[in-house]
This record gives structure tokens, sequence and C-alpha cells, in this order.
């Protein structure tokens, strides 16, 4: 069983597991099927978390500030009964509760409805929100008024949940039972993303919004070009040249892995694979080698698995026997 | 197209493309080929949307911005041959994600904030409202219904007055005060200093409570009925404790001057919660989610305008009432605001045409 671990270490691409059960698909305008993964629940915790935090940093940045200004006005005139001064002093106090006011309701707003569609918190994990589709999966567009509706719902979600909680542990044993209804009854609105299976919160439900990853924006360079693909070793100016039966035996599941164990690049890894690769096609092994084997076997058999795709043949992965071109 | 590319910043991808097309012809793979063929144009797509994304708009050539939709279009099908003929998982993934990123920067978030506003308060914010029009007879109903409840409650036990209205110290307003004493809590307070304060910390109070209105709503509308009828109760006793000194109409004066318009914006606030529970609790045909979804969409609106409607409310109570000390102008300028949020809300379309409604 040993032989099969470089195809089973990392099987994130198998159906079934954590991230394929977050894999939904969207239909644009344009009839592209477009696939995205849902965040997961860790990471939007951790978005709201960092935004709590930096809202809170920015409140106290807006206090420190507005009570240096009203140093530097002169708040101890009051007692003079400057009236300027404490016009002044009066403007600052107006600031004050319309920042507080702000930060409850803007910060998410704000960001939220900027091109990234996400706050700082939610850029720092990698996730931003999206339409929701239709039932159809017909992807729609992300409007205003779904951003504004989904962070009206944090009221009930987080703020009154806080204060009830933060309400029954300050009574302790004296809580009343409707003290502990009412925390029961927010307890649902507070944990609603665990009972549905987009994770989508009260927010989301009402504005027809989810929160998805925001996809990787990096090209790798191609493994199928320069000498090693073609089959000539860099390191002994072997020519390494592949029959179809040799390439018969592995599918597109076998080759993404072999591209991904590429990529990664650990000698270790090069080793073992391929070893199970000769053992496999009955080659005999030589040793130092092994990148610009597993190359050449790589881009033989990607030409392979294409040729055999264009004809409109696929060879799924190893056991699939349909596709024997 | 080589020409445009040769100009100005897009240069350097006309250099990139001539040697990938150079590479494309020593590739062994005809998916490779396709791939180095392309991925100038692909990247240059990557480069706008990257701008775009960090709201670099304005950084963005005008040649970029007129050759964006085509090269989305150009993913578009670059995608769909790819997943077709090429095998390359990294070509895939990258063409997936760029065009998930191009497809929100495409069909991202509206027409930015002027164009939002010129829609709101061009017509999207009333019809809006008259499109839950059901539901503000509802809530209307219901907050007519509060008052007398809260009347009748009142008149029948005056101890009533104090489970609705917990007593505060130094407020004189309870039952069995002397008419002097309401007249005054009515009456001069034209020297009041600290107008602003009160006008903001009114404005912050009412637009959590309208808030909660709304939010309550998902839990099928009924904590939003109840929040809407403790409001109104504690009005109803209020109306009753005045009544019986023969300061009604002081009273409906002192409220009117900011209430027609704060009280709309509760009524605004109750029905767009009552809608959203309406919509998960009786959604028809549609699907739960899409039709609590649709019904949350239309009410943002309505309460957008809510938290404006609560900033005019704020100042109203908390400037005009105090410096404006007779009942007579108090009453002329609540009806004032209210017949002018019945003419925008409800008349508006006949004034300017069937503007708004989308």
């Amino acid at each position: 069983m040993a032989r099969w671990r470089w195809w089973r270490r990392d099987a994130q691409a198998r159906p079934g597991d954590i991230r394929s059960r977050r894999r939904r698909e969207i239909l644009t305008a344009e009839g592209l099927r477009l696939p995205l993964t849902l965040a997961s629940r860790g990471a939007r915790a951790a978005a709201l978390l960092i935004d709590l935090f930096l809202v809170f940093m920015a409140l106290i940045g807006t206090t420190v500030l507005l009570a240096w200004i009203a140093r530097g006005a002169g708040i101890d005139d009051l007692a003079h009964r400057n009236p300027a001064a404490r016009e002044f002093v009066q403007v600052i106090i107006v600031v004050m509760i319309i920042a507080g006011f702000l930060a409850r309701s803007a910060w998410f707003l704000w960001f939220e409805l900027g091109p990234r569609g996400a706050t700082p918190g939610k850029r720092l994990t990698g996730i931003r929100i999206a339409a929701r589709p239709g039932r159809d999966g017909a992807a729609t567009r992300l409007s205003a008024e779904a951003v504004i509706a989904r962070n009206l719902l944090r009221d009930v979600e987080m703020f009154l949940p806080m204060v009830f909680i933060g309400g029954a542990l300050s009574a302790g044993t004296d809580t009343t039972l409707a003290g502990w209804a009412a925390l029961v009854w927010f307890g649902i609105f507070a944990l609603f993303p665990f009972f549905n299976r987009d994770g989508l919160r009260c927010g989301d439900v009402i504005a027809g919004t989810w929160v998805v990853e925001v996809p990787r924006s990096r090209l790798d360079a191609a493994l199928s070009l320069g000498t090693a693909a073609q089959g000539i070793s860099s390191v002994t100016g072997a020519h390494y040249r592949f029959s179809d039966a040799d390439l018969a035996v592995y599918g597109e599941y076998e080759l993404q892995m072999l591209e991904r164990v590429l990529r990664d690049n650990r000698p270790d890894a090069l080793v073992e694979v391929a070893e199970t690769i000769c053992r496999k096609i009955g080659w005999t092994s030589g040793t130092g080698d092994e990148r610009a084997f597993l190359q050449a076997y790589y881009t033989q058999l990607r030409a392979r698995l294409e040729t055999g795709m264009r004809l409109g043949r696929r060879k799924a992965d190893k056991f699939d026997g349909t596709a024997a071109g | 197209m080589t020409d445009a590319r040769m100009k100005g910043p897009a240069g350097w991808f006309g250099r990139r493309q001539d040697t990938a097309i150079a590479d494309a012809e020593a590739a062994v793979l005809r998916s490779d080929r396709f791939r180095l063929e392309r991925e100038a144009d692909w990247r240059r797509l990557d480069a706008i949307v990257s701008r775009i994304e960090a709201g670099r708009i304005g950084a963005i050539a005008d040649a970029d911005l007129i050759a964006l939709p085509a090269l989305y279009r150009m993913l578009a099908s670059s995608l769909a041959v790819a997943r077709e003929t090429t095998l390359d998982a990294a070509t895939l993934a990258y063409l997936e994600g760029l065009a998930q990123r191009a497809w929100f920067v495409v069909h991202g978030p509206e027409a930015g904030f002027r164009g939002w506003c010129a829609r709101f308060f061009g017509g999207g914010w009333s019809a809006a409202v008259r499109a839950i029009g059901q539901d503000i007879v509802i809530a209307l109903a219901i907050m007519v219904a509060g008052t007398v409840i809260g009347w009748l409650l009142v008149a029948g036990d005056p101890d009533w007055f104090y489970a609705l209205m917990p007593p505060q110290p130094g407020d004189v307003r309870v039952p069995g005060a002397s008419r002097a004493a309401l007249h005054a809590s009515l009456f001069g307070h034209a020297q009041r200093d600290g107008l602003a304060i009160f006008a903001a910390s009114l404005f912050s109070n009412n637009a959590q409570v309208a808030i909660l209105c709304y939010a309550l709503g998902f839990a099928f509308g009924i904590p939003t009925i109840l929040l809407l009828v403790h409001n109104t109760a504690l009005l109803g006793a209020l109306l009753w404790l005045y009544h019986g000194q023969g300061l009604t109409l002081d009273l409906v004066g002192w409220l009117a001057v900011h209430g027609t318009t704060e009280l709309f914006a509760i009524l605004l606030a109750g029905a767009s919660g009552i809608h959203i529970g309406r919509a998960m609790a009786f959604p028809g045909q549609n699907a739960l989610l899409d039709a609590a979804a649709a019904a949350g969409r239309r009410t943002a609106t309505v309460m957008t305008g809510v938290v404006l409607m609560l900033i005019v409310a704020g100042l109203l109570e908390g400037f005009a009432r105090q410096l404006i000390d007779a009942t007579a102008p108090r009453l002329a300028l609540g009806l004032a605001m209210l017949a002018w949020w019945l003419v925008y809300f409800f008349a508006f379309p006949q004034v300017f045409g069937s503007g708004g409604r989308r």
C-alpha cells in the first residue's frame, strides 16, 4: 500500500472532503460556469474579530484625537463660562456620538460596498462577500441594498446577544426565566451559520449574499516547457521516451498529483514517485535524475491525455478503463 | 492590435507577446501553445482587474478600460476552451480565479456613491416605500392599536403607567402631577444649553430602535410587532396623562414637531420588519431563501431612508421643538413635515413621471 501514498497525500481534489463540500458553482450571463469556494466559518470568525478589534482601535483613536483637540481649545475654560469654548466642546461631543453610531453601523457597510466587497478583516483572511445565485444557479450582481440589508441584521446577531449574555453573566444565579429565554432566543441568531449548509448568517439570508474565498491570482509556469519536458535530461543527457502502453496506466487524477509533486519539488517525494512509476511500467529506475524523468513522463502523459480529450475520450484516473485509447 | 500594444504602458505586453509566440513555436504540447499565445492578454486583464480592485480606476489607461469588456469575453472563451483541451492544473486554476475576479469587477457593486444617491433620492426610495404599502397599513394599524391599548391600560389602572415608563428621578410626568408642572414640561426650554448633543443622542438612540425593529423581522415579524406595540403604548399613556389636565392639544403639538417624522420613520421600519417576516412565513411560490432575499433588498432601501428621516427628526426634536415655544407653530411645522413625506413617498411618481421603479 505504501506505493500509492503519493497519490493520496493531498486529497484536496477528491469529492466528499471538506473543501469540495464548500465548492459551489454559478452560471454567469455569458454562459460560463464559475466555481466558487465558500469561506470557512473559522475564516469568517477570524475576520469578524479582526474587524471588531480595528473598529475598537478606531474609536479609541478618535476619542484620543478629540480629547487632544478639546484640550487645545481650552476645555478648562468651561468653568470660566467662555461661550465659544463651550460650544466647541458641544460639537466634539456630537462628533463622538455620531462616531459611535458609525462605528457600529458604517464600518462594515463602507468597506463591503467597495470594489473588493470585503472589510479589512475579510481581506486579511482572504474572503469576500458575493451575491448568492438564484435557485437555477444564475449569478446575480451584488447590489448596494444587499450590503445594507446584511449589515443591518448585525444588531440582532451580534450586539444584542452580547448584551444578553453579558446580562446573564452579571446576574449569575439570579438570572430570571425571561433572561434565559432571551439568551436562548438570541443564541439562535448568533449561531445561525452553524445550522445551514452554506454557512449563511441571518443577514446573508435576508440580503441574498454569501461569503466566498477570494481566488488565488498567481499563474505558475507551465511544467511542460523546456528541454526536460522534451524528454532530454540536462543532468545525464538521457532521452526519455515512453511507449503508449507505458502512458496508458495513469489518468487525469494521477497527472494532477504528479504536477503537484513536481511543483512542490521535494527530493524525497520525487524519488518515491519516480520509483513508483518505474515499478508500474516495468522500467528499472536509476537515481539522481528523477526530476527530468518525471517531467518527461508528465509531459508525455499530458500529451496523450489531451489528445484523447480532443477526440472526446477522457480517462479520469488509473481505474478508469473506458478510454483505453 | 499589435500596434496598440506597442504604445505607452501596453508596450511591455507587446514585447512579451513576441517572445511568447517564439516560445509557442517551440512548445511540445498544443495546449501550451494555446496558453503561450494568450498569456499576454490574460496578464493584461489581470493587471486591469487588480487596479480596479485596489480602487485605482484613475491609474488605468483609457485604452485598457476600453479593452476590458473584450478582454473579459476573450478570457471567458479561453476558459471554456481550456476546460476542454488542457490538463495543466495551473492554467485552469489561474483562468478560473481570474474569470471570477473579472466577473466581480465587470458585474460588481453598481455605479458608485453618486449614482446610487441619484437613484435613491430620484425615486428609488419612494418606490421602495410604495412597494411595501400593505405592510405599512398593517404597521399603522398596530401602532394605532398600541396607542389605544396604552391609553386604556393606564385609564383602567394608573399603576400601569409606571410599568410602561420606568420612573426616572426628577421626571414630573407621573399620574397625579399638577397642570402647571405638566405645562412647564412642554414649554419654556428656549434657553436650554447643549441642544446639539441632545439632538445627536436622540438620533443615535432612535436609529438603534428602528434598526432593531427591522432586524427582528427575521423572526417572522413577531418581535417587531411587540416592539411597535410597546413603544406606542408609551405614547398612549402620555396622551392619557396630559389629557387628564386638559393639555392634549399642547402635547400633540409638542410631539408633532418631530413626531410626524420620527413616528413615520418607525412606522416604515416596523413595516419593513413585518415585510420580511411575512416573506419568510409565507414565501408563496418562491423558495424561502429567495423570498427572504427579495424582501430584504427591497426593505434595505426603505431602511436607509429611515435612518435619514431619523436624522431629520433628531434635528427637529433637538432644535426646533425647543426654539419654537407655542403650540400653533409647532403643529404647523409637524403637519408640514407630514405633508412633505406623504407627497414625496406617494405623489412623487405622478409629479416626475414613473421615476425609480426598477
